[in-house]
Order: structure tokens, then C-alpha cells, then sequence
């Protein structure tokens, strides 16, 4: 009998049934001890349990289902070290406010604090990496405890919510997991957590006076991030990119926010951002921070940042606003509700025919665009690839709304570089931890989200070795997602910036080229491989990737280890010194 | 250890929280990664069990500890913060203090604890233990002026504090 047809007794099937009742069809995860009674109602549930050969690939599938789909991520693994193992997902999620609920076994309550079999502190060990944990102690909360889970978890700022259940409140057997069930309502979940209000609608004053802000500016730049994607506001931003004639950067969290085939979209700033969309916010008269939170890889030196701009800042997280740069009209509220009341606001006062006329400033931005595209050489036959290169026929072969995962490297730098992203979550990486090996896992959970699309995986060789036994998992289960490894048998950011700010001291940072043999590799994974070594292979082999459905493909791609990523503005150093690439000088000008 | 009078960097925080198991631990977390140290620390519940009140003293300069609120505001757990400002909140301490009073100085002790209004709690042959409550500079003023006669132990609660009455002072918390 399905658990969904009963009502439940133990707290062991009314965890599965909350999570049931909360709409999740799938769970990452992996059980153990503490676990158990928890998984043994998964065989009578509908929802789909996906078995993962480590814990910290359950927690990167469900942030990359959460990702691609928009909804929650579950994972649910068991206590001590695998509570430690998802520690990473759960900091990354964090950083990058990503919905995902983690469920942790953990001992019986009586046992608790007495350094039993695979103990841990989880709530202690996780406390600064989720937005909320909970020790749910009584089987009676359990209910409770979910609901306030998800509402935590999805609501306000998004982040990772981890519940550690003791195995005697979901095991039948033992009397503590009696309950009498029951589903809160959305008004008693809200009475719950009598600290918890976020502020949704942004102040009518305060948008008043960003559309004043607005109407001035000769030189304004919409400064997109990954808010904007997570309030599902890009149709929003669009209108307001349109009517003001405004351009946009689109952050590295925010890739598909705005088309970058749009005539307004000025692509990626920061470090590794292209020339323009560095230098029109380096000389803007007005930042719009929308859902973007200044981080140190997009403002390079924060006193040189944009110097002479005037900044209106949305976010729905109050502690964003003034952490870094202190705004002229800071507005705490959710993106989209905000741009909304800003779009009506500005049309109610003429629309784009109010707007000054910015076809000087448009054509400054043109210019720089003209004059500094991202450029990188051929390599000459019989030379190892360029990665950019693969990146480009990848994306011209793959299907326009296929969704790209990255690990975090220089391939993620190209792969955020080179692709055009037409449509919003389309883009999953790792952006505030900067966790290697997220790509292979992210990418399993954003295909079991969104089985339709073609998901690629663009990942270095050495993130790749950090996870890629989840390819076990994605044979097993017949999710068939695509991995491109652009090898260069380096740790390749780190090999960059010991070239040019170590005076070429490599250290620790050879992996080999064929060492592990990656083709090997994958087929033993039940994947198919494919190596490709030269210019002409690259097209056939990606257009063989694409034409498979029923299992995991792996290509390996032979790159050439010297190439850097660029531009760059050199770590500490203004957004005014960006170096357009190498013939310009190395490690700054 | 001399405890000095509020001094500009002493900030004193108010922070409504919900009374159950680990909010403690968040709210410290908070200062703790920071490597700012909390100077003292008083909690307990209000007068809605439901609900505790932490009043925190940290040295702190003023912009990080404006994030800092902004963080705990976060905190799913906690209802309202206020920073009291020592000119517009009454605040208290509490200091038992055990000084040596040999019968040839005892009766000084006793005149300058009458002075500050504090009871002797308990008597020995040649110590008395004193309890005190008052504002934090007073009970340092009394440690000074104890000092000389040898002081065995203290121990002070941490300052409690609410805002002044003048002040717009809802009872109940409006959440945030």
C-alpha cells in the first residue's frame, strides 16, 4: 500500500508523507544506520529515490535540481560522516541561495552526546552554513518541522534548511516515534516562526526615488545577479532594460538572466568579465543592483569600483544593502515585485519616452565592444585544443535552451565566457564557494528536474576527479547527462595565477593528461568516452554526445595547458586596470 | 581586572529571541566568526515564556557591528534587536564580591557597602561576601574602593538593560 494512502502513525512515515504533501518527487540521498526507518516507507512512496555513491553528490544534485527547476532540492542521507560529507553542498547552497532541504539521521536522543556510532553534531557543524537547522526531537514535530523547512528554505532569501531526525522518533519500533498526525496550515506555519517576516514589496518612496535616479542618469548600467533568477524576474528586468534603454551586465550567477543576444546585454563583468561590461560600470553614473550583492570578484579594489556612479540597490536580504557600497536608494524587497512597482512607476511617467536620450552612452558601450571582444588564437594543426574553441562548437551544436553546468575553474570562467545564454536557468555553477567537482552532480539533478533538456556539464580535469563516481549514479538510474572535460592536466586557475603572480613557480599543480585515462574511466562507469585530440574530431564528437539518450557521455577534450583566461583584473587590483589579454602585458599593467 | 566605564566602542545589544534549545549558540556564532569578543552576556526569559531576551555588551567598531545586527536580524529565531544607547536605557549589574574584613576593618566595609547601598550576604571570621546590584560603572567604583583590602572573589552577572520609559518602548515585539 502506498504511503500516500495512509495516515501515518510513526514519525517515520510521516516524514516521508510531509515530504510527499510538500510536492517532492524526488530525493538524492543515501542510507545508513541512523537512517534507516526513515527509508524503509521510500519503498511504498511515489516519490522517486535517486541512490548517489557519496553524500556531497546527493547535496550538489539537489541544488542542481533546485537550480534548473526552481523548486527545493531534497537530499536525505544518514548521521556522522555522512552529515559531514554534505556539509559542502550545504555551504555552497548557502553562498549561493539555493534552495535545498537536507535530511540527516542522526542517534536516538537518549544517545546524543555520548560519542556514539557515527555520531555528530550536525546542527552544531551546519549552524553557519544553512539558513536554518533544527534538532527535531519529538515525532510529533516532525510535520511541523518540515512545513517550517520548506517555507524557510524557499521563502525570503532562498538557502539550504537541514533537519537532523533521531533515529528513535521515525523508528516504528520504538514508542518515541508515535504520533498523531497532523498538516499544519500556512497560517500556523507563519505563527511558528514569530522571527521570521521578509520583507516582499519593496517602499513606494524609496522605488519613487530610484525612478528618479533613473530618469537622470546619462550613463547608467543595470548590474543583474543571481536575485534576479531566484524571484524569477527576467521578463521583469527585460521590460525595464527596454523601456529605459538601459544596458545590463548579467553577474556569473546571473548568466540567462537577460539574453546575451540582446542588443542591451553587455555580458559577464569581474574578473575574468569581457572589457565592456567591466568598463561600462567602471564609468557608469548609475549602477542598478538588482538581486547582486558586490562581491569581491565583481568589484576588484571596492574603492575604485565604479567611483563616480550613484547606486540604487534591490535585494531581498537587508544585510546586502550598504555591506559593500553604501547605496543612495537601497530598497529591500524581492526583485521581481520591485522591478514590477519600478516598470509601472516609470511608465506611469511617460515610459521610454521620458527617459533621457542615451544613444552617446550607447554608443561609447558599442564601441568598446568593437574594439575589445574576447578573442583567443587558433591553435595551428597538430597543436593541442583551445578550450575556448571547444566551447564555441559546443555551443554552436548544442540545442539553443540546453542547460550548462561548471565546475569552478578556468573552464567555468570559458564556459561562462563563451556561451550564449539566451534563456534564465539555463546556467548552473558554483559561484560564492567556488566548489570543484559541482558539475557532474549538478548536472544529474538539474536532468532528473528537467529530463527534456540537454544538459552538458563543462568541467576541468581536475574538478572532474573530485565527483565523478556520480556518473555511477547517472548510468545506474538512466539520466543521461552530457560531461565535457577540457583537460589540460592542470589545475588550471591555480597553474594561471602561479604564471603570472608566482614568476612561474608551479607548484602542486600537474595532474598528468592521461593519468587517470578518462575514456577508460567513464566506460567503466557505464558511460560512453571519447577522447578528442584535434580540431576537426571536436565537431563529430560533441554531435555523437548529443545524439545519445540512453546513457552518460564523458568527451574528453586535450587542451592546451598555457592558455589563461582573459580578461582579468589582477586580485586586489581597481576594475580600471583590466588586461584585455596576454600580448597586453601579464600580472597587471 | 578593572572594568572600565562604558568606553566608545562598548555597544550594548538587546535581542529578543525565541526561548528554545541553540539560539544562544547562533546568536554568539555570529560575533565568535568575526573574532569579535562578547564582553558579557546575560539571558533570560521575558515575561512571555516563549520568548528570552539577550543582552549583549561587545566591543565593536560601528560598521561592522551594524552588519552584524543585520545578520542576526536574519537569525530565524530572533524577534527584534535594539542597540541601547547607555544614555537612554537604565542598566543593571549584579557583583557578589568577597573581600577580606579583619574585625579592624570591617566596620570601614560596611559604612562604604552602606554607602553604595549593597547588603553583606555572608560573614566569616575575616571575610564578608557583599551582593550589589546597580549600573556597571558603580559596581567598578565599589571594586575599586575594595581593592586595597584585599579582594578574594568576584563574580559579576553582565549588565542588563532596557530602553528608558520616555522612549517609545512597545511591550510586545513587532516582528521584523
Amino acid at each position: 500500500m502506498s504511503t500516500a494512502d495512509q495516515i501515518p502513525t510513526n514519525g517515520g512515515h510521516a516524514l516521508i508523507r510531509a515530504l510527499e504533501l510538500e510536492g517532492v518527487e524526488v530525493i538524492f540521498g543515501l542510507p545508513g544506520g541512523c537512517i534507516l526507518p526513515v527509508y524503509d516507507p521510500i519503498i511504498d512512496s511515489p516519490i522517486r529515490h535517486i541512490l548517489v555513491r557519496h553524500e556531497q553528490g546527493a547535496g550538489h544534485m539537489a541544488e542542481g535540481y533546485a537550480h534548473a527547476t526552481g523548486r527545493p532540492g531534497v537530499a536525505m542521507v544518514t548521521s556522522g560522516p555522512a552529515a559531514t560529507n554534505i556539509v559542502t553542498p550545504l555551504c555552497d547552497a548557502f553562498m549561493d541561495s539555493i534552495p535545498i532541504i537536507v535530511i540527516t539521521g542522526q542517534v536516538g536522543t537518549a544517545a546524543i552526546g555520548t560519542d556514539a556510532f557515527q555520531e555528530c553534531d550536525t546542527v552544531g557543524i551546519t549552524r553557519s552554513v544553512t539558513k536554518h537547522n533544527e534538532l527535531v526531537t519529538r515525532a510529533q514535530d516532525i510535520p511541523m518541522a518540515v512545513r517550517q523547512a520548506f517555507h524557510i528554505a524557499t521563502t525570503g532569501r532562498p538557502g539550504p534548511v537541514l533537519l537532523d531526525i533521531p533515529k528513535d522518533i521515525v523508528d516504528p519500533k520504538h514508542p518515541n516515534s508515535a504520533l498523531d498526525w497532523y498538516w499544519p496550515t500556512d497560517e500556523e506555519v507563519a505563527a511558528s516562526l514569530p522571527g521570521y517576516r521578509p520583507t516582499t514589496k519593496g517602499h513606494p518612496k524609496k522605488i519613487r526615488e530610484a525612478a528618479d535616479l533613473i530618469s537622470k542618469a546619462r550613463q547608467p548600467v543595470i548590474y543583474a545577479g543571481g536575485g534576479i533568477l531566484k524571484a524569477r524576474a527576467a521578463e521583469a528586468l527585460r521590460e525595464l532594460a527596454e523601456m529605459t534603454n538601459i544596458p545590463v551586465v548579467t553577474t556569473l550567477m546571473a548568466r540567462g538572466a537577460f539574453p546575451d543576444d540582446h542588443p542591451l546585454c553587455l555580458g559577464m563583468p569581474g574578473m575574468h568579465g569581457n572589457y565592456t561590461a567591466v568598463t561600462a560600470m567602471q564609468e557608469s553614473d548609475l549602477l542598478i543592483a538588482l538581486g547582486s550583492r558586490f562581491d569581491d570578484r565583481v568589484t576588484g579594489k571596492v574603492p575604485a569600483f565604479a567611483p563616480d556612479a550613484k547606486i540604487i540597490h534591490v535585494d531581498i536580504d537587508p544585510a546586502e544593502l550598504g555591506k559593500v557600497r553604501r547605496p543612495d536608494v537601497p530598497i529591500v524587497g524581492d526583485c521581481r515585485l520591485v522591478i514590477e512597482e519600478l516598470n509601472k512607476v516609470l511608465a506611469d511617467r511617460g515610459g521610454a519616452d521620458a527617459q533621457p536620450d542615451r544613444s552617446e552612452w550607447r554608443a561609447t558601450v558599442s564601441g568598446w565592444q568593437e574594439k575589445f571582444p574576447l578573442t583567443y588564437i587558433q591553435s595551428e594543426p597538430g597543436e593541442l585544443l583551445k578550450p575556448q574553441f571547444v566551447l564555441e562548437q559546443l555551443r554552436d551544436l548544442s540545442p539553443e535552451d540546453t542547460i550548462v553546468t561548471s565546475g569552478v575553474g578556468q573552464h567555468q570562467m570559458w564556459a561562462s565566457q563563451y556561451w550564449t545564454f539566451r534563456h534564465p536557468y539555463t546556467w548552473i555553477n558554483s559561484g560564492g564557494l567556488g566548489t570543484m567537482g559541482f558539475s557532474v552532480p549538478a548536472a544529474i539533478g538539474a536532468k532528473v528536474g528537467m529530463p527534456d533538456r540537454t544538459v552538458w556539464a563543462v568541467d576541468g580535469d581536475g574538478c572532474f576527479q573530485m565527483t565523478a563516481q556520480e556518473l555511477v549514479t547517472a548510468a545506474t538510474e538512466r539520466i543521461p547527462v552530457k560531461i565535457a572535460i577540457l583537460n589540460n592536466a592542470y589545475l588550471g586557475m591555480v597553474r594561471q595565477w602561479q604564471e603570472m603572480f608566482y614568476e612561474e613557480r608551479y607548484s602542486e599543480v600537474y595532474l598528468s593528461p592521461d593519468l587517470p585515462d578518462y575514456v577508460k574511466w567513464a566506460e567503466a562507469m557505464g558511460c560512453v568516452g571519447i577522447r578528442v585530440e584535434s580540431p576537426e574530431e571536436v565537431a563529430p564528437a560533441i554531435e555523437k554526445a548529443n545524439s545519445i539518450h540512453d546513457r552518460p557521455v564523458v568527451l574528453e577534450f586535450r587542451t592546451d595547458s598555457s592558455e589563461k583566461v582573459f580578461p582579468m583584473v589582477a586580485p586586489g587590483q581597481s576594475n580600471s586596470d583590466i588586461v584585455v589579454g596576454p600580448e597586453q602585458g601579464e600580472g597587471g599593467n | 581586572m578593572s572594568v572600565a566605564a562604558a568606553i566608545p566602542q562598548h555597544h550594548v545589544l538587546s535581542v529578543l529571541v525565541e526561548n528554545k534549545a541553540g539560539v544562544l549558540s547562533r546568536v554568539t556564532n555570529l560575533f565568535a566568526r568575526r573574532g569579535y569578543n562578547i564582553y558579557s552576556l546575560a539571558v533570560a526569559p521575558t515575561d512571555d515564556e516563549r520568548f528570552s531576551r539577550i543582552t549583549i555588551v561587545v566591543d565593536a567598531d560601528s560598521a561592522p557591528l551594524e552588519q552584524i545586527v543585520k545578520q542576526l536580524n536574519k537569525l530565524i529565531n530572533v524577534l527584534k534587536i535594539s542597540e541601547l544607547d547607555p544614555r537612554d536605557s537604565v542598566e543593571r549589574e549584579l557583583m557578589l564580591l568577597t573581600v577580606r574584613a579583619d574585625p579592624t576593618v570591617r566596620s570601614q566595609i560596611i559604612e562604604l557597602v552602606d554607602v553604595f547601598a549593597g547588603r553583606i550576604v555572608d560573614v566569616g571570621p575575616d571575610e564578608l561576601t557583599i551582593a550589589i546590584d546597580e549600573t556597571p560603572d558603580r559596581l567598578d567604583d565599589l571594586e575599586d574602593l575594595l581593592r586595597p583590602y584585599g579582594i578574594a572573589a568576584v563574580q559579576r552577572t553582565g549588565r542588563v538593560a532596557l530602553p528608558k520609559l520616555d522612549r517609545s518602548s512597545p511591550r510586545v515585539p513587532s516582528s521584523n
